[in-house]
């Protein structure tokens, strides 16, 4: 586990640093097209960055933050708590990567500000269940193989989870039958509901199997 | 994305007088429209204002018989209630129709009706746009069209309405009640609340600069078989091609809306009327002096037979 630790952040630090060297080699020509580019005075107009005060509960833990106003809550987490297990795949509610659940319900974190979300309740992958002790999905996922490379799936995770509590709240979906009777645990409700988790493995007759498996759908999870 | 300046409002006369005291401010409640277009700098406010802690997010029960919804009462709270689902099963349907769970925690009922087109070419900040830069042209015009309006639309924008939601709303006669930045009141009709795109697309809307969303009243229930029919290029988490909305009687008399068609959600009221005679005559005078072109010509059947398919339903007993 430390070498695979030590692995993880070489990478990260890897990724880090071209990502720095790209910026730099990027800003010249970028300075140089604004004249064409904008309008005149464009430049001068560019509002200053702000900042604002947030306090904020993460896997139980509280942190006092003061962050530039245009910090989504994904940067937040992945940037100033250095917790990336949420993933930025397509930064627009779109892909799913980056769910997590605030307040008990799933939200895509990259289409939310940091600082609107002051005093709540943040969970993310890494606090639903740690190497040592998985959470059941978590298990789950892996003993059907509901990934491949495995970029989608803590949003993908934390999205399962929260799947069977909304049918279990008895919160209806587009594919539930009669709107006036508690939605059923199905494999369809499953796949219908799991809509907003983009799989570009194609994992996802495993993903449903491994939450059939958690949520006891009969004959879900071959 | 811009940098912006932030507050949170304290009520919503408040929000409104801070909203209306800095240009181009924009209220922020669910924010998964307003954000992402934010980071393509499409909108580019200097002031947020947070309209969240207003606690306008009750369902309550009205003296008329209706509901009145509370502007920032979640979409997936507004399906889930079961007085919506019993009695208002349209709305219920085409909110759970639209976007994914995740957007839908938190997107809001006034938020969902003030949605931006989802126009690749406003998204497109390379493609000409009128209503992103007015006076800039329209690059949908002549370009690939299959998205676009078939009815309403100008030489100025063939943009549709992205909203699922609106649609019930249109259906219902939703009444949208506001506040103004001088403290006064109204309600707008939801028939008077959406503009065609004329010659000023960038203007979506009869609100007035800073005037802020309260609540949504839905009239007293209709009874009826509900329905919401939306067609999309996959089974879930898509923008409609085309959507329909009915409330139909027994007697086969009923209401119609459509979506994915025009600059706003669809209604006539002679396609009502036209109902109990099926669902060509009702397309006819719904889509009635519609301009199509090669790519969105098939708007037009797929309009009526998804309307015909509606009707043969509810005449099941």
């Amino acid at each position: 586990m430390d070498d695979l630790q030590h692995i993880n952040h070489t990478r990260r630090n890897v990724l880090i640093t071209g990502a720095l060297s790209a910026t730099a080699a990027a800003v010249p020509s970028v300075a140089a097209a604004q004249p064409g580019g904008e309008p005149a005075g464009a430049a001068a107009a560019t509002p200053a960055p702000v900042t604002a005060k947030v306090s904020i509960s993460v896997n139980g833990k509280r942190h006092q933050m003061e962050l530039d106003t245009r910090t989504s809550l994904l940067d937040m987490l992945r940037e100033h708590l250095h917790l990336t297990g949420s993933k930025k795949g397509c930064d627009q509610g779109q892909c799913g990567a980056c769910t997590v659940i605030v307040d008990g319900r799933r939200i895509n974190s990259c289409l939310s500000l940091a600082i609107m979300h002051d005093g709540a309740e943040v969970t993310t992958i890494e606090g639903l269940g740690t190497p040592d002790k998985l959470h059941p999905m978590q298990a789950a996922f892996v003993k059907h193989d509901g990934f491949q490379c495995g970029y989608c799936t803590p949003g993908q995770i934390c999205s399962a989870v929260s799947v069977i509590d909304e049918i279990r709240k008895g919160i209806p979906s587009h594919v539930t039958g009669d709107l006036n009777v508690k939605p059923l645990l199905s494999v369809e409700e499953i796949r219908e509901r799991m809509s907003g988790n983009i799989c570009r493995c194609g994992a996802y007759s495993n993903i449903v199997e491994a939450i059939s498996e958690v949520a006891g759908v009969k004959g879900g999870a071959a | 994305m811009k940098a912006f300046s932030y507050e949170r409002a304290t009520s919503p006369q408040q929000a409104a007088a801070a909203a209306a005291r800095v240009p181009g401010t924009r209220f922020i409640a669910g924010g998964t429209n307003l954000l992402d277009l934010m980071k393509l700098e499409i909108e580019t406010p200097p002031h947020l204002v947070d309209v969240n802690g207003l606690g306008l997010d009750q369902i309550e029960a009205t003296p008329e018989g209706g509901l009145r919804v509370g502007a920032l009462v979640r979409n997936t709270d507004l399906a889930s209630d079961a007085r919506v689902r019993r009695d208002y099963g349209v709305l219920a349907r085409a909110l759970l129709s639209g976007a994914s769970v995740q957007l839908r925690n938190k997107a809001t009922t006034a938020g969902n009706l003030l949605q931006r087109t989802r126009c690749p070419y406003f998204y497109d900040t390379n493609q000409a746009c009128n209503k992103r830069v007015p006076g800039s042209g329209c690059s949908a015009i002549g370009g690939y069209t299959r998205s676009h309006a078939i009815v309403g639309h100008s030489d100025a924008c063939i943009a549709t309405h992205p909203s699922d939601m609106a649609v019930a709303m249109q259906l219902l006669d939703a009444g949208i009640e506001t506040v103004s930045p001088n403290g006064a009141t109204r309600v707008i009709r939801i028939a008077d609340f959406y503009r065609l795109p004329g010659a000023t697309p960038h203007i979506e809307n009869t609100l007035m600069p800073g005037e802020l969303i309260t609540a949504v009243t839905l009239p007293r229930p209709l009874g009826g078989k509900h329905y919401y029919r939306k067609v999309r290029d996959r089974a879930s988490y898509a923008f409609a091609l085309i959507s329909v909305a009915a409330v139909v009687q027994a007697d086969g008399s009923g209401r119609v809306a459509v979506g994915g068609v025009a600059h706003k959600p669809w209604r006539v009221a002679a396609a009502d009327a036209a109902l109990p005679q099926g669902a060509k005559a009702a397309a006819a005078q719904l889509l009635a002096g519609a301009r199509t072109d090669e790519h969105n010509a098939y708007k037009v059947m797929l309009v009526q037979r998804t309307l015909g398919a509606v009707l043969t339903d509810a005449k099941k007993g």
